[in-house]
């Protein structure tokens, strides 16, 4: 999956609203979701399908009703790939400093 | 699927750049389980009503795990695609009390080989290992739940390499 992708639907309030909707309680319906967004069916219809392509949210029918999930996988994969990356440096720095503070007194 | 009620299941979903016989391989073989993930020995036989255990590795006996961490059923392997198993945790006393959850996993090779690994995990009234397996524990030591599970598979598939941060104690 196209970590673009990832990024590109974060970057928009409403999909981020939606995330938060399904992580609160997951396996929501259309109508359900439709009700705390301020925006047509078609609009939310419109951000889910791109919270979709980007592997954030996942489908399921139960007869004739969809539900939607939260996926968190992709976030993550960046957050293992990127940020742990950049917070380990950080706090090797931090360590490093208190050694040299400590060793200098 | 299971009789679940929507609200009662998990679904995660990873795409991964190996073929579905590798994760299979990955998903059911102790030589990969001990590499990602809570790094645990499992124990498949891969037939309907075939028993399936998991065994704590070395670091997590030092930790005062018991010997079998985990313990189901097979209900159905239909390698390399999808694997349903009835599935109780047996680490502590509380979650081993909430007794047998169902997982599914399902396995589709996509295109440029690429497949795609979707796990469903029911987890009717096992409230406590729901929190795990979402993650919502990871603070206070629990790990990461399917989220650092997936991420670890993807990680040592694609790379050879394990993640360097795992909540399975090597």
């Amino acid at each position: 999956m196209d970590d673009n992708l990832v990024f590109r639907a974060l970057a928009d309030p409403t999909r981020r609203l939606l995330l938060d909707l399904l992580f609160e309680r997951d396996a929501r319906s259309l109508s359900d979701l439709e009700s705390h967004v301020e925006m047509t069916r078609i609009g939310v219809m419109k951000h889910l399908r791109l919270l979709e392509a980007a592997g954030l949210v996942v489908t399921r029918r139960f007869g004739r009703e969809k539900r939607h999930y939260l996926n968190p996988v992709p976030i993550r994969l960046i957050h293992d790939r990127w940020i742990d990356k950049y917070t380990e440096r950080r706090v090797a720095a931090l360590v490093n400093l208190k050694k040299t503070l400590e060793t200098t007194k | 699927m299971t009789d679940a009620r929507p609200e009662e299941i998990q679904i995660y979903r990873v795409y991964i750049n190996a073929t579905p016989e590798a994760i299979w391989e990955a998903l059911t073989s102790p030589d990969w389980t001990v590499r990602y993930g809570y790094a645990p020995l499992v124990e498949y036989e891969l037939r309907a009503g075939g028993a399936f255990r998991a065994y704590a590795n070395e670091g997590m006996k030092e930790l005062g795990c018991p010997d079998v961490i985990s313990d189901g059923e097979v209900i159905e392997a239909d390698p390399p695609h999808r694997l349903v198993q009835t599935w109780r945790m047996t680490m502590t006393p509380e979650l081993a009390a909430e007794g047998f959850t169902t997982l599914t996993c399902e396995i589709v090779p996509v295109r440029g080989g690429v497949s795609r690994l979707t796990v469903t995990h029911d987890v009717s009234n096992a409230p406590l290992w729901a929190f795990v397996t979402r993650g919502d524990g990871e603070s206070a030591g629990a790990g990461g739940g399917w989220n650092e599970i997936l991420s670890g598979l993807k990680t040592l598939l694609e790379t050879g390499v394990p993640l360097a941060f795992q909540s399975g104690p090597q």
